[in-house]
């Protein structure tokens, strides 16, 4: 992973794109784990197909990354003769070998380790020079070490020149444009504090930890806090807690964590309080993969809650729109006075990736709020939007109660069918009569093919479309960001014309396929392609589909 | 309005709202809500600096009946809410109330977190032996030979100590109280609002309906034949030694609350993008 980071911000330098994606096996601190890079000169949002280079350190417990691993006969896999052959699940598909004895060049080297002899091997093969490298490692190497891990590094560019060429990365990126090196965690933890979000609490839990981590630091500078709580069910009610005081607030977590937040989502329905629960998908369901990605919580997030809950459900579709989509589902939920769910996963959160600075968009937390004495104030008064001015304590003359039975407008809890049809009519309301823009999806291409997906699997579909295109073949995409509420009038208008819709999700069910089927209506011949975590749907796949229904 | 009228005390009265509590008659509840609304007016507060959470269960209701900010949120849960509150608002009084169903056997775990992380909250406990809203179940404080439909023959298992389980978990103010000496409470309550950090208040209320033996009570309780300790291990020996109905503050401490500081932003939101600059 530091060899990694290292070459992606050394990439990043040089004016490249590229991304790291982390996959790493059950254990706590080493053991095996694999950087998964990719680097272009444009900017990228998914692995490809294949990898042209697999260079192992050594092969421990290899086979567990053997299936995320594509490697062909075009491809170079490096070894370290003393550590055995190559592995046979790579070799099979006939790639050109080669071997570079890491430990061995590492030990001549005092004070450096092999890793670095294969950041300097890697980064040879893709294109950067060794310049590029040296001074990524001089910003966080000093004295001996730094020296040590000089010459590994100029031991490994030196070592390269033996190997056999790889496809090197050609031109250069946009220059001038600014650009980030971040996280999807990172992101969606700058997107909610752009937001106004101001008290977070949490529980620690992967993969979502890192956005927290991030956020604690940053809350202090911005007179907010981070409070770490007993467990999943305090700390949503704690930001239910912190928004009844007026604070804007978030929580974040995967999956196991949303199961058990399930309750107090509906509490903050019932009682018009809004928050912000960021959920970083892992494989499920139960503990479920920890570490790698799935798009396994669409039932939970845009159903999971008892009795009818209307809650919006947004999910970015890029690292870099973990920020926009997290900032937005602050102004969303603030601006309704509802809980909002970010519908992220380990893909989008723990991918490094260079990205173009996003535009700076302006939504941030305004709620309505009731003035001090209003006259005859009712907390839950049915008005013509739905939206009832909050009163925040301290402000006199309108103090109530916030109530999570059903209740009168008044707050005052109610067994009436009349109290709570009436209630029930103004949450619904409130969120149709929003207006969402164009924000609620990504709409891309045309034709009379449309691919309909969402999340991290945007990013393989639409490089999937773009080679289509580049083969003469056009397709639309719809990737849909708003979940929740649903938008089925722009769906229909966004798939005016087609004629087949492929829809594409990274689960075993189908889960989002059976989302559409429900509430949305979709044109001609459906199909679903889809696949459980933690494999990622490669832009090949989705290409091979629409270009063979182009034929069809 | 004006400011004369808005700074004049509020009392005793004021604090109560016109909301019809849903409590039988006799209720020892009633009270606790009398002690509570005294002691917000012998504290000289204003209704809408004070905020009162609770949970699920009969005593849960009593948010409602006060003319405060309220919050009547979900089974168990009422520290969690009342934490995010109080450290989102430290300007506010926050109160937590609930029963001992709700505090002790759902809610036990944000019990023992709430007393170690001594965030300025008092809590009050109206503790009845029962589940009285779902018709009379044993709670963790129920006797173990108590008889009910779902319990036949008592549940067997040992009585909940919550006073020990506060000092142990580290709750900086722990008293004990009856709903039938409504003044007294007040003195109590007013103490633990005043007391920095967590306060807790266990509050014996008879539960008339289901628990009528708990009449007698009145004729139980005690005052505490000792002074408050800020001692431990002294408070220690005296709860778990005493018999549960010896009334008055046990324990009081010192401890720092947990207040992260909320101070002003120092920088511009933009500044934070150096992390992620290339």
């Amino acid at each position: 992973m530091t060899a990694g980071n290292i070459l992606l911000e050394a990439a990043a330098q040089a004016g490249w794109y590229g991304l790291m994606v982390r996959s790493s096996g059950p254990q706590i601190r080493g053991g095996e784990a694999a950087a998964l890079m990719r680097f272009a000169s444009h900017p990228i949002e998914c692995l490809d197909d294949r990898f042209d280079a697999l260079i192992g350190i050594d092969w421990q417990n290899i086979h567990r990354f053997a299936d995320e691993i594509p490697i062909d006969a075009s491809s170079v896999v490096i070894g370290d003769p003393d550590q055995g052959n190559l592995p046979e699940i790579f070799v099979k598909h006939g790639p050109v070998q080669a071997g570079v004895p890491f430990k061995q060049m590492a030990k001549a080297i005092p004070g450096s380790w092999p890793n670095m002899i294969m950041l300097g091997v890697a980064a040879a093969l893709v294109g950067l020079t060794a310049e590029a490298v040296k001074s990524v490692v001089r910003k966080s190497h000093t004295g001996k070490a730094l020296a040590a891990t000089l010459a590994a590094v100029e031991a490994g560019f030196a070592a390269a020149r033996t190997l056999p060429a790889t496809p090197r990365v050609l031109g250069l990126g946009r220059g001038e444009a600014p650009r980030w090196l971040i996280t999807g965690n990172e992101a969606a933890g700058y997107g909610a504090l752009r937001g106004g979000v101001r008290f977070v609490a949490a529980y620690p839990i992967t993969p979502a930890t890192e956005m927290l981590e991030w956020l604690a630091p940053a809350l202090s500078e911005f007179g907010g806090a981070l409070v770490q709580a007993e467990d999943e069910l305090a700390s949503i009610n704690m930001i239910v807690g912190a928004s009844f005081g007026g604070v804007p607030a978030l929580t974040a977590t995967s999956g196991p964590g949303l199961a058990l937040m399930t309750e107090a989502l509906g509490l903050a329905v019932a009682a018009e309080v809004p928050i912000v629960v960021v959920d970083v998908m892992r494989g499920g369901p139960s503990t479920g993969i920890p570490a790698k990605s799935e798009q396994g919580d669409v039932n939970i997030a845009v159903s999971g809650l008892h009795g009818d809950a209307p809650r919006v459900v947004v999910a970015p579709n890029s690292v870099v729109d973990c920020l926009t989509a997290t900032q937005w589902a602050v102004h969303l939920a603030e601006a309704m006075q509802v809980p909002a769910i970010v519908l992220s996963d380990q893909f989008l959160g723990q991918t490094r990736a260079v990205v173009d600075r996003p535009a700076d968009v302006s939504s941030i937390a305004e709620r309505e709020t009731a003035t001090a004495h209003a006259d005859g104030y009712k907390r839950y008064a049915i008005t013509e939007s739905g939206i009832s001015p909050m009163a925040i304590p301290g402000t006199p003359g309108v103090p109530y109660t916030a109530e999570g039975l059903v209740h009168n407008e008044r707050g005052v809890p109610s067994s009436q069918s009349r109290d709570h049809a009436l209630q029930l009519d103004k949450r619904e309301r409130k969120l149709r009569l929003h207006d969402y823009g164009e924000r609620w999806a990504e709409i891309e291409g045309e034709g009379d093919i449309a691919v309909v997906t969402f999340g991290s699997c945007t990013g393989p579909v639409r490089e999937a479309l773009a080679r289509a295109e580049e083969n003469g073949v056009k397709a639309r995409m719809v990737s849909i960001r708003l979940l929740s509420p649903v938008q089925p009038e722009r769906l229909a208008k966004a798939l005016e014309g087609v004629k087949r819709v492929l829809v594409v999700e990274q689960n075993y069910s189908g889960q989002f396929h059976r989302y559409l089927r429900a509430d949305y209506e979709l044109p001609g011949i459906v199909r679903s392609l889809r696949r459980p975590g933690p494999l990622p749907i490669r832009p090949d796949e989705i290409y091979r589909e629409v270009i063979e229904w182009s034929r069809a | 309005m004006s400011t004369a009228i808005a700074s004049a005390p509020v009392t005793a009265q004021a604090f109560k709202s016109d909301t019809k509590p849903i409590w039988c008659p006799g209720c020892g509840d009633y009270s606790v809500l009398s002690s509570m609304t005294k002691a917000f007016a012998m504290l000289g507060l204003r209704p809408e600096n004070v905020a009162v959470v609770s949970g699920i269960g009969c005593s849960s209701r009593i948010p409602a009946y006060t003319t405060c900010y309220g919050f009547h949120g979900v089974h168990g849960r009422a520290l969690a809410t009342a934490t995010g509150l109080k450290i989102a608002r430290p300007d506010l009084t926050v109160l937590v109330a609930g029963g001992d169903g709700d505090g002790y056997s759902i809610g036990g775990n944000h019990f023992l977190h709430a007393c170690r992380r001594n965030v300025d909250l008092t809590y009050l406990v109206m503790d009845n032996h029962v589940y009285g809203m779902t018709k009379g179940q044993p709670s963790p404080t129920t006797e173990s030979d108590w008889d009910s439909k779902l319990s036949p023959g008592g549940t067997g298992l040992r009585t909940f100590h919550p006073l020990v389980i506060a000092l142990a978990a580290g709750a900086n103010f722990i008293a004990r109280a009856f709903s039938g000496d409504p003044n007294g409470t007040a003195e109590i309550l007013a103490d633990a609002i005043r007391t920095p950090g967590f306060s807790f208040v266990e509050i014996l209320s008879p539960c008339v309906t289901f628990r009528p033996e708990q009449r007698e009570w009145k004729q139980q309780v005690r005052p505490a034949p000792v002074a408050t300790t800020d001692d431990p291990a002294r408070a220690a020996r005296r709860i778990i030694t005493d018999d549960g109905f010896n009334i008055g503050v046990l324990y009081k401490s010192s401890r720092k609350p947990y207040q992260p500081s909320l101070g002003k932003a120092t920088k511009r939101l933009t500044d934070l993008e150096a992390d992620f600059a290339i």
